[in-house]
């Protein structure tokens, strides 16, 4: 990889407002943050925090008033009309197609070559772990396994970014650690940029090269910081002592000590 | 699983005939007169006796339910793809919708006769106008019921508002399209009924007013058998099309 002088992706003083019944609300603000590719970026905070609104500006669907969001770079040039894939917290699994037809739904809108999205989409359900799965319907699968497809299909179009919100946050304490395993190894395949938004602080120090810390009222990025912590984790990680220590420098920024 | 299936299809049937057996072991050991209740046997007997034209019949009032249910279906889910699509209309008709059907339906079957006189027209016109309602309102309903992440994930690859309507809202509406048709085929059978009281030549429903005056109940029996039979025939049409386009888990139970 050409070492470039520019990240992948570069928020300047980023601020953003609603306007609702006359008043002006802040939805997010202050951030500046620099992501290069192949990072795995863990935005954790309260709700109202703005991680949501911020994600939803890097999917190119919100305007913002205030600074510069810049992605892709010499290296890592960037489309914003077919290079995302996005990941909720609900699966949000097509009832009506089977598993293998629900990864292919970024494929077909995006018009690409179908029989080569098939293939594609066989080899990432195999990624996430779900081989044999691909003519089940979703209510045949739980609720970690519909998440590994919605997974799959975010993935289907070969985006540079990928952006998820809370996608474990509807998932039982075990299957979510579970799934954060799985996610870093399906990220280090994969080789994407991850942006992950999360309540949860374990989780983001746990997947994170970096971590954003964002607080509620006023809403705006308190600190970010990078997560030195060998990979590939394991759960052994948490029980060391710099897994606490960054664990606790979160809730000190977020005032919870 | 296939045995628990033979099981319920084997209770259905087996309950069916109790209902037949009560009957007609009421009439036999009540004494009931023969004008007051017939037997099953006396009633089918009418199907071969007398000079009915229950083919002919049948054919009105079936062409009046199926013409005004599918006449219903057909103008009911254009109606609300419209709806769905120009948010000026559906802030503008479907409160409008939403109070004229709370008029009964029924309550207009006058009315539509002094406007288009008798016949098979004025009652599938009565059959469509209450089968109607259920249709549209579902219908709207069902293509309303989008998650607004899933509308974001399609827009965050630059899906368009076509691909959108024909690869999630419509497939996603089908099982309250559905359920909309089950409740107006019930109701598409009655208002086509009413139609036929209020003022007809033909069909069943006139049949039943022209031997409710000799007190023939046999006949007036077999007619309610062979309008529930139609009704049965429908049902079972919607039921089938929707097994053939719904995921199981999709219907709407």
């Amino acid at each position: 990889m050409p070492a470039s002088s520019e990240p992948f992706i570069r928020i300047e003083g980023l601020r953003k407002t609603y306007r609702t019944r006359g008043e002006d609300f802040l939805a997010v603000s202050d951030v500046t943050l620099s992501i290069e590719a192949g990072e795995l970026v863990s935005l954790v905070g309260p709700s109202g925090c703005g991680k949501t609104t911020l994600l939803k500006i890097l999917a190119g669907l919100h305007p913002y008033d205030q600074g510069t969001v810049q992605i892709g770079n010499p290296a890592h040039p960037f489309d914003p009309a077919r290079d995302i894939g996005m990941v909720f917290q609900q699966a949000l699994l097509l009832k009506w197609r089977r598993i293998i037809d629900n990864v292919l739904l970024p494929a077909e809108i995006l018009g690409l070559p179908m029989k080569a999205a098939r293939e594609r989409a066989r080899a990432l359900l195999d990624l996430v772990g779900l081989a044999g799965f691909e003519d089940k319907y979703p209510y045949e699968l739980s609720g970690g396994m519909q998440q590994r497809a919605a997974i799959a299909r975010s993935l289907v179009h070969d985006p540079k970014l990928l952006l998820m919100d809370e996608p474990f946050g509807a998932l039982d304490a075990l299957t979510r650690e579970k799934m954060n395993i799985e996610l870093l190894r399906i990220w280090r395949e994969s080789g994407k940029t991850i942006v992950f938004v999360t309540h949860g602080v374990q989780e983001a120090v746990f997947l994170g090269t970096q971590v954003a810390v964002l607080t509620a009222g006023p809403a705006r990025m308190a600190d970010h910081f990078e997560i030195d912590l060998p990979h590939p984790r394991t759960l052994d990680v948490k029980t060391e002592p710099r897994f606490g220590e960054y664990a606790r420098r979160i809730y000190r920024l977020l005032g919870m000590e | 699983m296939d045995s628990g299936w033979a099981r319920r299809f084997g209770l259905a049937i087996l309950v069916h005939l109790l209902l037949l057996a009560a009957w007609h072991f009421f009439v036999v050991l009540g004494e009931v007169p023969k004008f007051v209740m017939p037997t099953p046997k006396a009633t089918l007997e009418s199907l071969f006796s007398g000079n009915y034209r229950w083919m002919e019949n049948i054919w009105v009032t079936g062409v009046e339910i199926f013409g005004g249910y599918f006449l219903a279906v057909g103008v009911g889910v254009t109606l609300a793809l419209f709806f769905s699509w120009s948010r000026l209309l559906d802030q503008l008709f479907m409160p409008l919708l939403v109070s004229l059907n709370m008029v009964p339906k029924v309550a207009l079957g006058p009315l539509i006769i002094v406007w288009f006189s008798y016949g098979i027209f004025p009652n599938t016109l009565i059959a469509f106008s209450i089968a109607f309602f259920p249709i549209v309102l579902t219908t709207a309903r069902g293509l309303r019921e989008v998650e607004p992440d899933l509308l974001d994930l399609v827009r965050s690859i630059r899906g368009s508002r076509w691909q959108i309507f024909v690869k999630i809202q419509l497939p996603g509406a089908l099982p309250y399209i559905f359920s909309g048709m089950k409740v107006a085929a019930v109701l598409a059978v009655a208002g086509a009924i009413v139609g036929e009281f209020l003022g007809s030549e033909k069909g069943l429903g006139y049949l039943m007013l022209q031997v409710q005056v000799t007190l023939d109940t046999a006949a007036m029996f077999m007619a309610v058998i062979l309008i529930t039979l139609l009704g049965v025939i429908l049902y079972g049409l919607v039921l089938g099309l929707e097994r053939l386009l719904v995921v199981r888990d999709a219907r709407v139970q």
